[in-house]
């Protein structure tokens, strides 16, 4: 079976963004979450449309995109395939970190290489026993000898099957330091994780560090506590960013195929998108995805303008979105009845994936927690 | 452009933040205990974008961010046209 289309797409916005996804991912997007994997032609034909990470800057072989639009590029995606697009997710987290924190050193290392694709990054934070509380990070990483010792286990690392570049967090002496570890270095041991609940495409793996040796230039920012976790923070925020582009996507995916679904199928001898409970979950999906969206942009022209407020625009637009993709996604499902529970249509895969999007890079809990903090701060001033 | 010092600037935006404490220019904020890094990341891109500058790496110390004065010392250096005003 033909799993990619053969000629890429440039991505360089929106509209081309969603010719690559009408293109090369959509019609195959059910299959590859089937498999469990997203095929190696289709990373490299998104290598070939520069949608790996473009906002590096074109001294770094990317095309400094700002990112409003690659919110809109991981939108797209999202619409299409949320595996691809978590992918990307993580590759964005690894490069952007590796462009924001890194040495000239680290950049000539690893910016084009990330940059084109040749190099595909991970993001290595979770662990059995530590989710979002990274209080509770047991990995460590060991200074001497001139270089590192990182032992422990990662879990749910997307990517992880197929990544080239870990970016690990590890607890050092003083806090915690972001590593940049490559697959191929000893010690470095990847076990998939297969049949996940959602984004099963997306190449899940456990990663273990055994005595695994590294030079001083592995760790990736000032060794200091005061940065470890500022690295952390803007990796996650970026994440974060992201799997609200993707949750906009699933709720826009969604909203089409429901609107196709219901404009042929007939209940009664008419569409049902005359039936006025159907408008109205039609209404509210039109709705969510205008909001989502942008609430999103609002978090990337903050992002763009540097501005610090960014951080919780992009918290607020990341619990809206996934919440929002969650209910739409269980509507899209009661709008095809038993064909939304098959294969044969591709809300079921909404379904799965959009739950996944209120767990991933903070759960909507701490999410919660945060905005709440924030309107009691904004209260009290 | 703003009549406030960089340094009451600074203090505005960690007061804002925290309205619950009473902090002056020379308090240790990492010192209140209240300080996370989501706010530390905050700090860091106010500075940046405020007072049109980059911090490079060397400067990202904790010494450089546990007061406003010593983040005010730390905009004069990087910005020759605050240290001037």
């Amino acid at each position: 079976m033909t799993l990619v289309a053969p000629v890429p797409v440039q991505v360089v916005d929106r509209r081309s963004a969603r010719a690559f996804v009408d293109t090369h991912v959509v019609p195959y997007a059910d299959e590859y979450d089937r498999i469990g994997r997203v095929p190696e032609d289709l990373l490299r034909h998104a290598a070939a449309a520069g949608l790996w990470a473009p906002f590096l800057s074109p001294e770094s072989g990317g095309a400094g995109m700002d990112l409003v639009t690659l919110g809109e590029v991981h939108e797209e995606v999202g619409r299409g395939c949320s595996s691809l697009r978590s992918l990307l997710t993580v590759h964005t987290m690894v490069a952007w970190s590796v462009q924001r924190w890194g040495t000239p050193e680290q950049l000539d290392r690893w910016a084009s290489e990330l940059s084109g694709g040749e190099t595909l990054g991970a993001f290595c934070l979770s662990e059995p026993g530590a989710g979002s509380d990274t209080s509770a990070i047991a990995t460590t990483a060991v200074e001497g000898g001139g270089g590192w010792v990182i032992n422990g286990v990662k879990k749910w690392t997307t990517g992880g099957q197929r990544a080239d570049l870990f970016l690990v967090f590890a607890r050092t002496a003083a806090s915690i330091g972001a590593f940049l570890v490559p697959r191929s270095t000893p010690g470095v041991r990847v076990t998939p994780i297969d049949d996940m609940l959602g984004t099963r495409a997306s190449m899940l793996a456990e990663v273990s560090f055994d005595d695994v040796v590294l030079g001083p230039d592995a760790l990736l920012g000032p060794s200091s506590g005061f940065t470890a976790g500022m690295v952390l923070t803007g990796t996650l925020d970026l994440g974060r960013y992201s799997v609200a582009a993707g949750s906009v996507g699933i709720i826009q995916a969604c909203l089409d195929a429901s609107v196709a679904y219901a404009a042929h199928r007939r209940v009664g001898g008419r569409p049902l998108s005359e039936l006025p409970l159907i408008q109205a979950k039609l209404s509210d999906m039109v709705t969510d995805a205008r909001a989502a969206r942008l609430l999103l942009a609002e978090a990337g022209r903050l992002k763009d303008a540097g501005d610090a407020g960014t951080i919780m625009a992009t918290w607020i637009a990341k619990y809206f979105a996934s919440t929002a993709a969650v209910r739409h996604a269980a509507e899209a499902v009661q709008i095809h009845g038993a064909n939304g529970c098959s294969p044969d249509y591709p809300v079921a895969r909404f379904y799965r994936d959009a739950k996944v999007m209120e767990i991933i890079e903070g759960s909507n809990e701490i999410q919660r927690i945060t905005i709440a903090g924030q309107a009691e701060r904004e209260m009290t001033r | 452009m703003s009549h406030l010092t960089a340094q009451e600037q600074i203090l505005d935006f960690v007061r804002g933040r925290y309205p619950q404490a009473e902090i002056d220019a020379t308090q240790d904020i990492f010192a209140l205990g209240f300080v996370n890094s989501l706010f530390a990341m905050e700090l860091v891109m106010y500075v940046e974008k405020t007072f049109d500058v980059t911090i490079p790496n060397e400067e990202l110390r904790i010494d450089n961010f546990r007061t406003a004065t010593a983040m005010a010392e730390l905009v004069a250096r990087l910005s020759p046209t605050v240290a001037a005003a």
